[in-house]
């Protein structure tokens, strides 16, 4: 399974995102924590990857480096053999902007906006998006959109942040413990909207989680311990979320 | 449980730090209204006493007299009068001087010195060479301001026009005196310290020149304490009536200690009214922190109850915050405002030239700053401090109730077409109102400041306006010793460079209507005047007084009379003729409170013949320098007036005293303005921290949350700016009532430019802040807001 750290010069020209050698270093001295110690990969288009691994084996730092949110100490991130880490501060919040869609544990709505401005939000600022009431549709919630944030369910209020995540097209979707606060019923209908939208628009969907569960929805599972991918499997066969419990 | 309460102070310390941008911004606010009310009161405090150590070291007069000329063994039958403790006799006159190098007309008064040299009552503060020889007929001591303003140094010759007769006299010494604080020339209404003087010369020297020989025409009295100084004027003026006394006046109404005691109270008006704004606001900011400190400390506020803590000490805990915090800016004001308060006393007292000056705050101003300081931050504090004590354990440990917006109709159509970062902002106003209108009303207030500083000038140049363009043409005004008859004007209008002349008649008088009494004077005009005119500030002109008394409005109230009515008329002159006259129309006056009344009616009921004592002078420019040269040869000249000279003196004079309060004034305001916005910004920056991060996120640049932030800031200052106009027209409104004296009435005035300056500042101010407060966004955590859940 580390056959794939060998490969590292080569880069799939069919890889939307890739990842060469990331290592991230927080502190120094004595405080020093390595939360990644030199992870590859490569992510092909309308691909559906959930890294699995415990508290603290770096999936979160990886996560947010691949979103632009956090640069690595060293190695790289392509987007499309670009090079992410050598943006700027203007080029990375147009890549998050244009090319990224962010799912969050705990939603991260705005709570002065109703559903569909929520998704407004986004559309508003990016060149070719959703309507945000077809973003609402393709979540399931084409009724709700008039509806604040208060107003709205767990399971809802993180499909309004997924229809919001989607609604700019994007090419690569990260979801960060998207079920996490939620329980398994309502979290099985917020990954049947991951799952739609990811085979609809075709991103490359990264999903962040501790439960092994989701796994078996996923084309690719990728487990990581220690700031390392420590293994990965290809699903011969997928579960569909409803088939998935926890 | 002292350990305890060590910890919770520790935190207390670490909460104050991590606040410290806040803190400071609520420390700023308290410190403007603390520094003004610690500068106003310490400065009135220290002039207040030394102005009473000035008056009591060199014994300033209780009563003052003047009379035509009175025998000397009159001064023993004053002595008598009960209460009275010492009696001085003086020599005074006007004179015309000239100096060496100096064009323009110089007047002076000229004051004799006792036999003895050191005189008993207003004595002189010499503050270089010596008294006259008081058998030396040429020799003076001058009045500081006139040496200084003139350059004059000791030994200088001074040429005095006395009586007729020029005599060249000599500078033996500098003095000061208590009597001579505000030293305004006759007519004049700002001290002119180049072009009036004050002269003390021997008496025998004074009573020569005017053919006072044995004789006085000025008397001033001390009194045994605690006697009523109105009494002794009532028991004074009969007395000397049959000499020709102008009427006695008390320590009170004597022109110098007025104008010094009208200073002091505007200054006691100063340390009310502002300071009361400015902890007002300090009490709203207090109110914001706190409520978001103790929003944000929940969690604390549930575990420290779990420990055990009491709500006491829990409410203690948040109360010492505030209390810190005002206490900070309590020490910032005590500071800022014990400078200032020396620096504004070292003003006054050189604008009033006090030979020594006191700095003596009472220590009742820091300790009034400190109780209402403190005391507006516990105000601001309750609401929030009790939310804590109210919060049960179990409670403060779940996170607060998310926001819960709900639409409304209203809201639908407002929002419908805005983008979705400017219906954030609207909508976060909408639901805490009364946080946005704190934020309204402090930058509200910061402008109304504003607006009262810069509308003095406009102020000043109404009343000069109505004083010297619309009411006074003349371009000069000669005052002469002795009465002259009519035909005598021919012989000005022969002057050259003078284009026109017209008489006036200044008669000091009693103007009494049963038992109201106003001591003051009746000025004939010609009924054609034309450069001197009847001019009511409300816009129109009155025609010239045939039918009786044309008077200020201001009199009318005093004397509680209307058109129609009848003022007996006492003429403070020798002749003491008493008459009768109808009040023919009431005018409105800036300035004083005028009487007027055909100079043909006056001189009738005075008994003269047509005469006149004042002269309005029309001039020729290019003929100037030959009228001042011909004046100085005409006798019995006692003053001249160039009233473009007195309107410049009283812009310098009152410019510079305005500039100075605008500029702490300004200071205070945007120091205000700056505390109200940052703090809106730092409280919304803290609310709405994961939002915005969670916008960065979602590819918002910095410039586009910055928007989110600021935009509400900035709207709210937007909104705040009318209303701050509309309240500083308020607060100017109460001002200008508040200088309703006999001498002044400030106009409600206000130029447009004065609401201009003051937006503009207060929004500089405000964008100042909210740039600062800015900065913090660039600092946003965009990793944490993804794992936390609010």
């Amino acid at each position: 399974m580390p056959a794939e750290t060998e490969e590292q010069a080569s880069i799939d020209p069919a890889a939307v995102l890739s990842a060469r050698g990331l290592t991230k270093v927080y502190g120094a001295g004595a405080s020093e924590v390595r939360a990644l110690r030199g992870v590859d990969l490569d992510f092909a288009a309308g691909e559906l990857a959930v890294l699995l691994g415990p508290s603290g084996s770096g999936k979160s730092t990886l996560l947010n480096i691949l979103g632009g949110l956090d640069s690595p100490t060293e190695g790289d991130v392509l987007f499309h053999g670009e090079s992410v880490t050598a943006y700027s501060e203007r080029a990375l919040t147009l890549y998050r902007r244009e090319r990224v869609g962010f799912v969050f544990q705990f939603y991260n709505l705005i709570a002065s906006l109703t559903a569909e401005e929520n998704v407004a939000l986004v559309t508003e600022i990016s060149k070719n998006p959703l309507k945000p009431a077809e973003a609402l549709e393709l979540v399931g919630l084409g009724a709700r959109t008039h509806h604040f944030p208060a107003e709205l369910s767990g399971g809802e209020q993180q499909r309004v942040a997924i229809a919001r995540a989607i609604a700019k097209r994007p090419e690569v979707l990260l979801c960060d413990e998207p079920t996490g606060a939620l329980d398994s019923k309502t979290g099985v209908v917020v990954l049947e909207a991951i799952e739609r939208v990811n085979r609809e628009l075709g991103a490359v969907t990264v999903v962040i989680t501790h439960n092994a569960s989701i796994a078996a929805m996923a084309h690719r599972v990728i487990h990581m311990a220690d700031g390392r991918i420590s293994a990965t499997e290809l699903n011969e066969t997928r579960l569909a979320p409803a088939e998935i419990t926890w | 449980m002292v350990t305890g309460m060590r910890a919770l102070d520790r935190k207390l310390m670490r909460d104050l730090w991590r606040m410290r941008g806040q803190v400071i911004a609520v420390a700023v606010v308290v410190a403007s209204g603390a520094a003004l009310l610690v500068m106003a009161l310490s400065a009135h405090t220290s002039l207040s006493v030394t102005a009473e150590a000035y008056y009591e070291r060199y014994r300033f007069a209780h009563v003052f007299a003047g009379v035509e000329r009175a025998p000397e063994r009159l001064a023993a039958s004053i002595a008598d009068i009960p209460g009275v403790q010492t009696v001085e006799t003086r020599v005074v006159a006007f004179a015309t001087i000239e100096l060496a190098g100096v064009l323009e007309p110089i007047s002076a008064q000229l004051v004799s010195l006792p036999p003895s040299g050191e005189p008993l009552l207003n004595r002189l503060a010499l503050k270089a060479g010596r008294l006259p020889d008081p058998h030396s007929r040429d020799e003076a001591v001058v009045l500081e301001h006139f040496v200084e303003g003139n350059g004059l140094k000791l030994g200088d010759e001074i040429g005095v026009l006395m009586n007729g007769a020029k005599r060249q006299v000599r500078v033996v010494g500098v003095g000061l005196s208590p009597e001579f604080i505000y030293a305004v020339a006759p007519g004049g209404l700002t001290p002119d310290e180049k072009r009036f003087g004050v002269i003390w010369m021997g008496r025998e020297a004074l009573e020569a020149a005017y053919d006072l020989d044995g004789a006085f025409n000025d008397v001033s009295l001390a009194l045994l304490r605690g006697t009523d100084p109105e009494g002794v004027v009532q028991r004074l003026d009969p007395m000397l009536e049959r000499y020709g006394g102008t009427g006695a006046v008390a320590r009170a109404d004597h022109p110098s200690n007025w104008f010094l005691m009208n200073e002091l109270e505007q200054l006691r008006t100063m340390a009310t009214i502002l300071p009361t704004i400015f902890l007002a606001v300090a009490a709203f900011l207090t109110n914001s922190v706190l409520a978001r400190l103790i929003a944000l400390e929940r969690p604390e506020i549930s575990l420290m109850k779990a420990f055990g803590y009491s709500n006491l000490q829990v409410g203690t805990h948040y109360a010492k915050l505030a209390l810190a915090m005002a206490a900070l800016g309590v020490l910032i004001g005590w500071g800022i405002g014990a400078a200032l308060g020396r620096v504004n006393t070292a003003l006054y007292a050189d604008f009033f030239r006090f030979p020594f000056l006191y700095y003596r705050p009472s220590g009742a101003e820091f300790a009034i700053s400190a109780a209402v300081g403190l005391g507006a931050a516990l105000l601001g504090a309750l609401g929030s401090v009790r939310s804590a004590v109210i919060l049960p354990p179990a409670e403060a440990m779940r996170p607060p109730a998310p926001a819960n917006f709900r639409a409304n109709s209203l809201d639908g159509a407002l929002t419908a077409r805005l983008d979705s970062p400017t219906r954030i902002i609207l909508r976060q106003i909408a639901r805490a109102p009364f946080r946005a209108a704190q934020t309204v009303i402090g930058v509200a207030l910061s402008v109304a400041v504003l607006v009262l500083a810069m509308q003095w000038t406009g102020v000043i140049e109404t009343i000069l306006d109505s004083q010297f363009s619309k009411s006074q043409r003349q371009h000069a005004t000669l005052g002469f010793h002795e009465p002259i008859a009519y035909d005598g004007r021919f012989a000005l209008e022969r002057l050259p460079g003078v284009l026109a002349v017209e008489p006036v008649r200044v008669a000091s008088a009693d103007l009494r209507v049963g038992p109201r009494v106003h001591r003051g004077a009746i000025t004939g005009l010609p009924p054609d005047a034309k450069l001197q005119v009847i001019h009511d500030v409300r816009g129109w002109y009155l025609p010239g007084a045939r039918g009786g008394l044309v008077i200020a409005t201001k009199l009318a109230e005093k004397l509680n009379v209307e058109v129609g009515d009848t003022i007996s008329v006492e003429a403070l002159d020798g002749t003491h003729s008493r008459f009768d006259l109808p009040v023919a129309a009431l005018h409105e006056t800036y300035i004083e409170m005028p009487a007027y009344l055909d100079i043909a009616v006056l001189n009738r009921e005075l008994g003269d013949p047509p005469v006149f004592e004042m002269a309005n002078l029309l001039l020729d420019p290019a003929e100037e320098r030959a009228f001042y040269e011909a004046i100085k040869e005409i006798p019995g000249l006692s003053a001249v007036i160039i009233k473009q000279r007195s309107v410049e003196k009283m812009r310098e004079e009152i410019g510079d005293m305005i500039w100075i309060f605008t500029s702490f004034f300004v200071m205070f305001s945007a120091a205000l303005a700056y505390g109200v916005v940052y703090n809106a910004v730092r409280v919304a920056l803290s609310e709405r921290g994961r939002d915005l991060a969670t916008l960065r996120v979602l590819g918002f640049t910095r410039w586009e949350i910055s928007y989110i932030l600021l935009g509400e800031a900035a709207l709210l200052a937007l909104i705040a700016l009318p209303l701050g106009c509309l309240a500083g027209a308020g607060l100017v409104y109460v001002m200008a009532g508040s200088f309703d004296t006999e001498l002044y009435r400030i106009p409600f005035t206000i130029r447009p430019g004065a609401y201009g300056q003051a937006m503009l500042i207060a929004l500089t101010a405000s964008a100042a802040s909210a740039v600062f407060a800015r900065r913090r966004i660039d600092n946003l955590d965009l990793i944490a807001v993804l794992k936390t859940r609010e």
